[in-house]
C-alpha cells in the first residue's frame, strides 16, 4: 500500500474513534434536554412530591443534595487546603510525603460503594450518627477530599517561589509568609478544585445510599441528624425502584441533576480561564 | 513575641495533622472494612467465600459465594476495557498528535463533559436507550445484560484513559517528533511507531487507571446489568458486579448480621484489588514524568 | 568605627559540598563592605548566612560562628534577626500587591497596624530609596507596573521600611541596564553611614566605585580582604590582581 493512502486511512480511523468517545456525550445530553425539558416548571423545582412521586416535584431532592454538598465542602475543603498547604510548604521529600501523595492517589481510586460502606460503618454505626445528613456530608467530604487536596496543591505549587523568600527575607514567620503570600495567589485555583469538588459530591449515589438517602419523605429534613432525600438517589430511585412513573418526570429528574453538574463544572472552567487571563508572573 | 511563638507553633501542629489525614483515613478505611467483614470470612472461610459458586444471602441457611459476583465484575470489566482501551488510546493519539488546535479544545471539551455526567444519570440513559437496542439486536428476553453494563462501562473509562495518555504523549520529547520527520516519516509513521511507542508506560497507566475506574463504578452498571447473582456463560446474559452487590443488598440487611458481613468481606475484596491497581499505575505514571 | 558583624571560622556546605571554607572577619558599623569575586565563590552564600536565608535549603549546614554586635546570630529569633538584616536579591522581586503594601509588608507582619504609622514609615522609606517623587501620585497602584530599576529601588525601600541595622546586596543591579544601576548604586552612596551595607557584586568596578572596604573570594576561601583602594590599586595576592584587572572571572 502506498505510504500517502496509509496515512489517510490510519488519520481516518483515528478520527473516527474520536467521534465515536465524543459523540455520545452529545447524545446522552440531547435525548435528556428533549426529553426532560418538557417536565421543567416551577412546580417541579419547588414543589413536593404528590400521590406516589408520580406528581408534584422534586424540592425535597434538589434541597437535600444542596444540604449534602455544602455539609461535604465545609468538612472537606479546610481539611483538603491544609493537607495541600503540608504537602507544599512544610513537608520535604521525605517518607511521610511520599506516603501521604500514595495515600491521595488510591483514596482517589477507591470505589465510590466503598466509600459508603466505610460511611456506614464510622459515621452510621461507630460514631452513632445514624443514618442522617451528618454521616452522609462526611461520607461525600472523604471521597471529594483528594480532588481538593490535588487542586489545592496544584494551585500552591503554582505560585512563585521568590514571593516565599521575600516575605520570609522581611521577617515574616512560615504561616505569615503562607496566609499572605501565597494563599491569595493560590486561592482562585483553589475555588476551582473546590466547585469541581461540588459537581463530584452533588452526582454522586453509592456513597450516600446506606448513610443518609431516604426513599421519600414527605417534608424536609430540619437537622444534620434527619435523613434526607438527595436527587441522584432520587433519580435512582424513580427509575428503577418504583415501577410507571411518568417518563418525563424521569428524564426532568436527570436534566435538572445533569443542568446543576454541568453549571458548576462550566463555573469552574470560566474561573480557570479568567484567573489564567489575569494572572501576571 | 512569645505568643506568636507559641500561635506559629499550634498552626504548625494543625497543618502536619491534617498532612496526614490521607493516610489515616486509608488506614482507617481498611480498618473498618476488616472489623465489619473478617466475621464472615472466619465463619465460611476464604476459599469457599471466593470461589463458592452460589450467592444465595438470604436463604436458609445462606450461602456467600462470591465467585458469580467477581466472574461478573471481571466479565463486564474485560468487555468494557476491550472496547474502551483501543478507543481511548485512538482518541488520545488524534487529540494529542493529529488535530488541530481548535478541534482538539472541543474535542477534550467533550471529553470532560462525559467526565462530568454522574454516573446514575449515564446508567439510566444506559438503561433506557441502550438496553432496548441490545434486546432488539440480539433477541433477547431483557436488554439488561453484561455487554450493555460492558458498553456504558466503555464510555466511562473514556475520559480516565483519554486525558491520561493525553498527558503522557504530550511529554514525549519534541525532538522524538523532529527525527522521525526529519528521516521522512509521515505523521502517522512518527505517531504510530515513535510515538505511542516512547509513551507506552504512560499509556498502560492510563489503562490501568481506567479499569480501575470501571471495577469500582457502582450505579451504572447496577442499572444496566440485569442483576442476577449467577455464574454468567454469555456475555449476553444478566450479571452482577461486586460494586451492584453492595449497593443493592444493603439495605435488606441486619447491621452485624452475616449478610452485612459479607458485603463488607465484598468491600474488603474491591477495596485490595482498587489499591493493587492504582499502586501499580501510580508506577508507570512516574516512569513517564522522570524521564 | 566599630565592629558589628564577626564572622569566625565558618564553614558552609550544601549536602557534602563545601562552598565556603574557614571564613573569619569582621564587618565595620555603617561601612560598605563590598565582595568581588567569580561564579560559585561562595560569596552570595556567605550574604544569605548573615540572615539566616539558606536555612530554607534542606540540605544546607554551617560551622563556625557569625555574630551580630554582641549576639551570636543563631541565638536571635530568626524572624527578628530577618528584619534587623534586610536582604535586596539580585532581581526585583516586588510582590503582586501595591507599592504602599509592598513597603508595609514587614512592619505589618511585625504587628504594625496603625494607618498613620505606616503612612509615615511609606514616605520616609521611598524618600530614602530615591522613589518618592516617581511614584508618590500612585501608591496604591499594582508595584509590578514599575520599571525595573524602579522596583529594585522599590525592594530597597521595603526593606527599609523594616528599619534594619544591616542591609545586604546579593548583585542587586545585575538584571538592571546602566541608567538603573547607576541610581541604584547613587542610593547605596546615601544610605552609606547610616546602615552597614555588604554589597555582593560580580561588576568589580561597582564595587570599586561604592565600597569602603573589599573582601576577594574565590572558589570558597578568601583570598583578600583589605581597603578598596588597597585591594584595587595594589593587592597582595596575584589572583586578585588578576581578577580585578580582568584576567579571568
Amino acid at each position: 500500500m502506498n505510504v500517502r493512502t496509509q496515512q489517510r486511512i490510519a488519520v481516518g480511523f483515528l478520527f473516527f474513534c474520536t467521534v465515536l468517545v465524543v459523540l455520545p456525550v452529545l447524545v446522552i445530553l440531547g435525548i435528556i434536554t428533549y426529553k426532560g425539558f418538557s417536565a421543567l416548571s416551577f412546580e417541579f423545582i419547588f414543589g413536593m412530591p404528590k400521590s406516589g412521586m408520580n406528581a408534584g416535584g422534586i424540592f425535597p431532592a434538589l434541597l437535600g443534595t444542596i444540604y449534602l454538598v455544602t455539609g461535604a465542602i465545609l468538612f472537606a475543603v479546610p481539611l483538603g487546603v491544609l493537607s495541600a498547604i503540608y504537602l507544599v510548604e512544610y513537608s520535604r521529600d521525605n517518607a511521610i510525603s511520599r506516603l501521604i501523595k500514595l495515600a491521595i492517589v488510591n483514596l482517589a481510586g477507591v470505589p465510590s460503594v466503598v466509600y459508603g460502606l466505610f460511611g456506614l460503618g464510622v459515621f452510621v454505626v461507630f460514631l452513632g450518627f445514624g443514618v442522617s445528613i451528618l454521616s452522609g456530608s462526611l461520607t461525600l467530604g472523604i471521597m471529594i477530599l483528594p480532588v481538593i487536596i490535588t487542586a489545592s496543591r496544584e494551585a500552591l505549587e503554582s505560585v512563585p517561589q521568590s514571593f516565599r523568600i521575600v516575605s520570609l527575607s522581611l521577617g515574616a514567620s512560615r504561616w505569615q509568609t503562607i496566609r499572605h503570600a501565597v494563599l491569595p495567589h493560590a486561592l482562585p485555583g483553589i475555588l476551582t478544585g473546590t466547585i469541581l469538588g461540588l459537581g463530584r459530591a452533588a452526582g454522586e449515589t453509592a456513597p450516600i445510599l446506606f448513610t443518609v438517602a431516604a426513599f421519600y419523605l414527605p417534608r424536609l429534613p430540619e437537622s444534620v441528624f434527619d435523613q434526607t432525600m438527595a436527587l441522584p438517589y432520587h433519580l435512582y430511585v424513580i427509575s428503577t425502584q418504583v415501577p410507571g412513573i411518568r417518563e418525563d418526570f424521569r428524564f426532568g429528574t436527570a436534566l435538572v441533576l445533569l443542568l446543576l453538574v454541568l453549571i458548576l463544572n462550566f463555573a469552574a472552567i470560566i474561573l480557570r480561564y479568567r484567573f489564567r487571563k489575569k494572572k501576571r508572573w | 513575641m512569645t505568643v506568636r511563638k507559641l500561635r506559629e507553633w499550634c498552626i504548625e501542629r494543625v497543618i502536619f495533622m491534617s498532612g496526614i489525614t490521607s493516610i489515616v483515613i486509608v488506614i482507617l478505611i481498611f480498618i473498618f472494612l476488616l472489623k465489619e467483614g473478617l466475621a464472615i470470612l472466619g465463619h465460611v472461610g476464604i476459599f469457599q467465600f471466593l470461589f463458592g459458586a452460589n450467592w444465595y444471602p438470604i436463604s436458609d441457611p445462606p450461602q456467600f459465594g462470591a465467585f458469580p459476583l467477581i466472574l461478573g465484575s471481571v466479565l463486564v470489566t474485560l468487555g468494557a476495557a476491550a472496547i474502551s482501551v483501543p478507543l481511548g488510546v485512538a482518541s488520545a493519539l488524534y487529540i494529542a498528535e493529529i488535530a488541530p488546535k481548535k478541534t482538539k479544545e472541543i474535542l477534550k471539551a467533550g471529553i470532560e463533559l462525559l467526565a462530568a455526567i454522574p454516573s446514575v444519570v449515564i446508567g439510566f440513559i444506559g438503561m433506557v436507550t441502550l438496553g432496548p437496542v441490545i434486546k432488539l439486536i440480539f433477541g433477547l428476553p431483557t436488554g439488561l445484560t453484561a455487554l450493555t453494563g460492558s458498553i456504558t462501562l466503555a464510555f466511562m473509562a473514556m475520559p480516565t484513559i483519554v486525558s491520561i495518555a493525553e498527558d503522557a504523549i504530550t511529554a514525549v520529547p519534541r525532538q522524538y517528533r523532529e527525527a522521525a520527520a526529519a528521516m521522512g516519516a509521515t505523521t502517522w509513521q512518527t505517531t504510530w511507531r515513535v510515538i505511542a511507542y516512547a509513551a507506552r508506560p504512560g499509556m498502560l497507566a492510563a489503562v490501568m487507571l481506567g479499569i480501575g475506574r470501571v471495577i469500582g463504578e457502582t450505579m451504572a452498571v447496577m442499572m444496566v446489568t440485569g442483576n442476577a447473582a449467577l455464574i454468567p456463560h454469555s456475555i449476553l446474559q444478566p450479571v452482577r458486579t461486586l460494586t451492584a452487590t453492595i449497593a443493592a443488598e444493603m439495605g435488606e440487611t441486619v447491621q452485624g448480621g452475616d449478610h452485612y458481613a459479607a458485603l463488607f468481606a465484598i468491600g474488603i475484596v474491591l477495596f485490595v484489588i482498587t489499591f493493587a491497581i492504582n499502586g501499580v499505575a501510580e508506577l508507570y505514571l512516574h516512569r513517564t514524568t522522570r524521564r | 568605627m566599630s565592629t558589628h558583624i564577626a564572622v569566625r571560622d565558618l564553614c558552609l556546605y550544601y549536602g557534602r559540598n563545601c562552598v565556603l571554607k574557614d571564613l573569619s572577619l569582621e564587618i565595620q558599623r555603617n561601612e560598605i563592605f563590598t565582595i568581588i569575586g567569580p561564579a560559585n565563590s561562595g560569596k552570595s552564600s556567605f550574604l544569605q548566612t548573615l540572615n539566616r536565608l539558606n536555612e530554607l535549603h534542606a540540605e544546607f549546614r554551617k560551622t563556625g560562628s557569625v555574630t551580630l554586635g554582641a549576639e551570636d546570630i543563631d541565638t536571635i529569633d530568626v524572624e527578628q534577626l530577618r528584619a534587623r538584616v534586610g536582604i535586596v536579591f539580585a532581581l526585583p522581586f516586588p510582590l503582586p500587591l501595591s507599592i504602599f503594601d509592598n513597603i508595609t509588608y514587614g512592619p505589618r507582619m511585625h504587628g504594625i497596624r496603625q494607618k498613620t504609622q505606616m503612612t509615615d514609615l511609606v514616605e520616609r522609606s521611598l524618600r530614602e530609596a530615591y522613589l518618592w517623587d516617581e511614584v508618590k501620585d500612585r501608591l496604591h497602584h499594582p508595584a509590578m507596573n514599575l520599571s525595573g530599576g524602579q522596583q529594585q529601588r522599590l525592594c530597597i525601600a521595603r526593606v527599609l521600611a523594616g528599619q534594619p541595622e544591616v542591609i545586604l546586596f546579593d548583585e542587586p543591579t545585575s538584571g538592571l541596564d546602566p541608567i538603573s544601576t547607576a541610581r541604584v548604586e547613587e542610593t547605596m552612596m546615601v544610605l552609606r553611614g547610616r546602615y552597614t551595607i555588604v554589597l555582593v557584586t560580580n561588576n568589580v568596578a561597582q564595587a570599586a566605585r561604592v565600597g569602603t572596604r573589599t573582601a576577594f573570594f574565590l572558589m570558597g576561601e578568601m583570598v583578600e580582604v583589605g581597603d578598596t583602594k588597597d585591594v584595587f590599586t595594589r593587592p597582595s595576592d596575584s589572583r586578585t590582581d588578576e581578577y580585578v584587572t580582568g584576567k579571568f572571572g
